[in-house]
């Protein structure tokens, strides 16, 4: 399990239980490694600032995770994480390696609105 | 004055220079604030396994910057992570700093410690295929490459160890540098070349990352004849050292021709007051340990500053 306090997503079944609750969903597929914990600590300070979107994060090397890494968004992808944002249960966008604070809220911004 | 958005000291930067600051103004009873742009731990987080820092045999990055930053936190250090500083004022004895265009904090005295990034190449094609084929942490991306052809871009030590790291997935790795020699340290440079996986493309630059939705070629230039060429590729890792974080203080603090914030031994700058510390000053070695080192004796001369301030003026002047 990722060591960070977002809502850790640990099966397909969750995966699917997490979109079918959720309208605007932010999913980061990752390690705990150097390009992915800069994104889970903004995901995390975003929680409180966006309370229409629900932030969570999936370990990148368990079988499971085929959800993410399978999807056809993601097939060009080279780059830990994988972050998926999802608006009624589909993708809308989804990025490769490091993103910065400001590249992260642009997107939340343009498909889930401001907070 | 608003008393609640004032600091005996402001701390700029959430590094290990910073949070050391942090520390030890913290614990000496100094009202301090951190303000950090990016993520807490600075370049510490960017390192897997840090196995050299005195006391501790291995730890991670990760690990050790959540540590200092709630070991800065119990001394009562408040920290402000993911801000975005627009004004500084540090001219005076009180300093005052404005974040987002909106909220002023002011102190007595400021220790900048913005630390330093990854440089990049400033090729056409680079932002688009980050993560597409494009890297900068071997551990990060490796095996995405598995039985792959690969370019490592430096020549430095931290080139020169990836690429013999990352022979472990990649089935050739080709190191290209733009000078006739690397920078590395010798053993690092023997190991590169014994390899029979590796090859080298000396004195040259990539121009231009070509691809559709992932990377597949590169333009490369030779840099005496000016010769261009394209090789078909699969990533490119990029080594090329760091610069530092010090664009907003230019004409602010007194920088070297590299941008690097010049200190005395004090870690004192041109400005009465304002202190630096860590990877955004002048000096040879950037390591955690002499963050560390940094980050500590700009805390003592900082409360010691502001010490002395707090005996010369009045108490409506601090």
């Amino acid at each position: 399990m990722l060591r960070t306090n977002l809502t850790h997503v640990l099966s397909e079944q969750e995966h699917a239980k997490l979109l079918q609750e959720n309208e605007n969903v932010m999913i980061c597929c990752g390690r705990m490694g150097p390009m992915c914990i800069p994104v889970y600590e903004t995901m995390e300070e975003l929680e409180n600032e966006y309370k229409h979107v629900k932030f969570a994060d999936m370990e990148f090397d368990i079988p499971d995770a085929r959800v993410i890494r399978n999807l056809p968004e993601c097939r060009t992808f080279q780059g830990l994480p994988f972050v998926v944002y999802y608006k009624n249960g589909k993708v809308v966008k989804a990025t490769s390696s490091i993103q910065s604070r400001e590249q992260i809220t642009e997107i939340l911004d343009q498909y889930f609105g401001k907070n | 004055m608003d008393l609640q958005n004032h600091f005996d000291v402001i701390v700029i930067g959430g590094g290990a220079a910073g949070l050391t600051a942090g520390i030890y103004l913290s614990r000496a009873k100094m009202k301090t604030l951190i303000l950090n742009e990016g993520t807490v731990g600075g370049q510490m987080v960017l390192t897997h396994e840090i196995a050299n820092y005195p006391g501790i045999e291995s730890i991670s990055g990760y690990e050790l910057a959540r540590n200092m930053k709630s070991q800065a936190q119990k001394f009562g250090c408040v920290i402000k992570s993911n801000i975005k500083i627009t004004q500084f004022d540090l001219a005076g004895d009180v300093k005052k700093i404005t974040v987002n265009n909106k909220d002023t904090y002011t102190s007595n005295a400021v220790i900048i410690a913005t630390g330093g990034r990854s440089r990049t190449i400033g090729a056409i094609g680079e932002d688009e295929f980050k993560g597409k084929g494009i890297s900068y942490c071997a551990t990060c991306d490796g095996d995405f490459f598995q039985d792959k052809e690969i370019i490592v871009v430096g020549g430095g030590n931290s080139a020169l160890e990836e690429a013999v790291s990352l022979t472990k997935y990649a089935s050739k790795v080709t190191i290209v540098h733009q000078f006739d020699h690397f920078q590395a340290f010798q053993h690092y440079v023997e190991e590169a070349k014994a390899h029979p996986k590796i090859d080298f493309i000396m004195e040259s630059k990539i121009i231009e990352f070509i691809g559709n939705e992932k990377l597949e070629r590169v333009k490369i230039q030779n840099q005496r004849t000016n010769e261009i060429t394209e090789m078909n590729i699969d990533g490119v890792f990029i080594f090329i050292g760091y610069v530092p974080n010090t664009e907003k203080l230019k004409g602010i603090v007194e920088l070297n021709q590299w941008n690097e914030i010049i200190v005395d031994k004090n870690m004192a700058t041109n400005i009465p007051g304002v202190f630096a510390a860590g990877d955004s000053i002048a000096k040879r070695f950037r390591q955690v340990t002499t963050a560390v080192a940094d980050g500590t004796i700009a805390a003592l001369a900082a409360s010691e500053y502001v010490n002395n301030l707090k005996k010369e003026l009045s108490p409506a002047e601090v």
